[in-house]
């Protein structure tokens, strides 16, 4: 076809599949500007003092949405306690300890599938096993151990992804100078991949504070007159917070269900951010 | 091991193999609970009803096919978004795109990846659902187009940074071989760049369609939740997908009902479909990896 033909229209026929593809890519990404443009604009007016720190009142169609601020907060926080260090062991195991045989490579496609599992399918396993089976009801404690499982694959990932940036010479010349094994890892290799590993786990936890399918049947509560006191109450969240007021509740006023959107993105952008800066200030910091 | 380690040092390593290991524990443990809850859904109603059209489980009629075909509807309509529009996004930044304009986008890509569904569902209903219904002429917006639009933004970001590396991962050789024979940078991108990226797309269109049939939220806001067979224009009619019926209805079973045990059954369903998606993935990319040594060596 185009082969045969002069070059003109061989650049004729580049031009048009350039601007296809610069058409499509503005398709995709001005979207994602207007989306997030759009919420602040509508949510912005709703947001005020009494808002961040005030209980709903009037059946959730006024007054602030703390609970569901420091439900997320707490969800989160709750998240790192059990995810961080188990990636992180699992990220160490794999960058540094396995050897390259068939069980190294199941471990890897189990990463793999999980981290492919629908988050709905999170829940029901949740359920099954810490609501029900462990009896912790529906709580924090069982909303974010099932979080965290979740988050472990984007944390293991990332994380290991860090840790092999490492340079080898590092770590040879450390064992060479009579360290251990461990303390390589502990006081070479870990501080050099630390920008790295942390920058996995916000975006692991950034996807956790956001996800509503997995706490549904594990510890999101619908409404709550007071804070959570302990790791088994249950607690109200900012996602499923934003569900509720825009499918279960008639008659919602639409600003402060754009107030929550807004409080949501901030709190899940904020995270994207931080990793961001971090991940920039690590590349121009570092050594190798 | 040496003979300097120490206890903790033996502790210690020990407790990483162990958190290595625990990925295979955790996946086991998902399928384990979900079999013990699903399972029974087999012996307390007989298969032939669990194949049957209608899903209503008030008068305990649990036909999952509705369910299974809302799901393949929505998804398939999401892939015909996020297919295309995911491998142009890929090409142009890979490709086409200078390296300050590539900075700019891979971000904004992943902002869209980070978005929390629920949001995007929110938007769906307020602004998406009334669109439609307007310009198509429906009686509610709230159907399975809405929910395919929604969901193929939601794989894009899948699709797009997979396919990215994998354009990104073809050898620069390949392109200046291609260049230097007299072929335009379109003809290099279409006939040699893409062809050899070849698995690693297919492998973004496999995970971007997996991340689309998990999907929960935004589907079940958006998609006007009726569990019926679809006709002839399903697309703009409201739909119910697997994901959407256990988000739905699961808060509302009594533990241990038939209801509940179907709902399990379903997540068995799902599980079963990311496991086969995400293993023949991982599959193309190793066989792929290790022709390319052949290659090479």
């Amino acid at each position: 076809m185009a082969t045969q033909s002069s070059s003109a229209s061989r650049l004729a026929t580049q031009r048009i599949g350039f601007s296809l593809m610069t058409l499509m890519t503005l398709l995709t990404v001005t979207p994602i500007l207007l989306v997030v443009a759009y919420i602040v604009w509508q949510g912005a007016p709703a947001i005020s003092v009494e808002f961040l720190t005030g209980f709903p009142r009037e059946g959730m169609k006024a007054g602030g949405i703390l609970p569901a601020i420091v439900g997320t907060f707490y969800l989160t926080l709750g998240t790192a306690v059990f995810a961080v260090p188990l990636g992180l062991g699992a990220a160490i195991y794999l960058s540094e300890y396995a050897p390259d045989n068939r069980w190294t490579r199941l471990i890897r496609l189990a990463i793999i599938n999980l981290a492919g599992i629908p988050s709905v399918v999170y829940g029901l396993f949740g359920l099954g096993l810490f609501v029900l089976f462990l009896r912790f009801g529906t709580s924090i404690l069982a909303a974010s151990l099932t979080l965290s499982i979740m988050t472990l694959p984007v944390i293991i990932s990332t994380a290991e992804e860090a840790l092999r940036a490492v340079p080898q010479s590092f770590r040879v010349v450390s064992i060479s100078l009579g360290a251990t094994r461990w303390q390589t890892i502990r006081r070479i290799v870990l501080p050099q991949a630390l920008p790295g590993i942390l920058t996995g786990v916000i975006l692991g936890l950034e996807r956790a504070a956001g996800e509503t399918a997995p706490i549904l049947f594990t510890g999101a509560a619908f409404f709550l007159p007071r804070l959570p006191h302990s790791p088994l109450d249950a607690t109200m969240a900012l996602p499923y917070h934003l569900f509720v007021i825009s499918t279960q509740v008639p008659g919602m006023p639409v600003e402060i269900q754009y107030g929550t959107a807004l409080v949501l993105l901030v709190f899940v952008l904020g995270m994207n951010v931080i990793a961001s800066v971090i991940r920039s200030r690590a590349r121009a910091k570092r050594q190798w | 091991m040496k003979s300097t380690s120490t206890w903790p040092e033996f502790l210690i390593t020990r407790l990483i193999k162990a958190s290595g290991y625990s990925a295979i524990v955790f996946v086991a443990l998902i399928f384990y609970f979900l079999l013990n809850e699903g399972a029974p859904a087999l012996f307390k109603t007989p298969l032939s009803s669990l194949l049957s059209t209608r899903w209503y489980p008030i008068e305990n009629y649990f036909g999952l096919l509705p369910l299974i075909s809302g799901s393949l509807i929505v998804t398939l309509g999401a892939a015909l978004v996020a297919v295309p529009f995911g491998i142009g996004t890929a090409v142009f930044m890979s490709e086409i795109a200078p390296r300050w304009l590539r900075e700019i986008l891979k971000p904004l890509v992943e902002v869209l990846g980070g978005l929390p569904s629920v949001v995007l569902g929110f938007l769906g209903i307020l602004l998406l659902a009334p669109f439609l219904r307007r310009a198509l002429d429906l009686p509610t917006g709230l159907s399975a187009l809405a929910g395919a639009l929604l969901l193929g933004g939601i794989a894009v970001p899948t699709v797009v940074s997979v396919a990215e590396d994998a354009l990104d991962s073809v050898p620069r050789s390949y392109r200046d071989a291609a260049l230097a024979l007299g072929a335009t940078r379109w003809q290099t991108i279409w006939r040699v760049t893409l062809p050899a990226a070849r698995s690693g797309v297919l492998t973004a269109v496999m995970l971007g369609i997996g991340r689309a049939i998990g999907e929960t939220m935004a589907v079940m806001m958006v998609t006007g939740n009726a569990a019926v067979m679809p006709s002839l224009l399903a697309l703009f009619h409201p739909a119910r997908t697997m994901t959407a019926t256990i988000a739905a209805e699961m808060g509302e079973v009594a533990n241990g009902s038939l209801h509940y045990h179907v709902l399990f059954f379903i997540g068995i369903v799902l599980f079963l479909i990311s496991l086969a998606i995400n293993v023949t993935a991982s599959a193309v990319v190793f066989r792929q990896k290790k022709r390319a040594e052949r290659i090479l060596s």
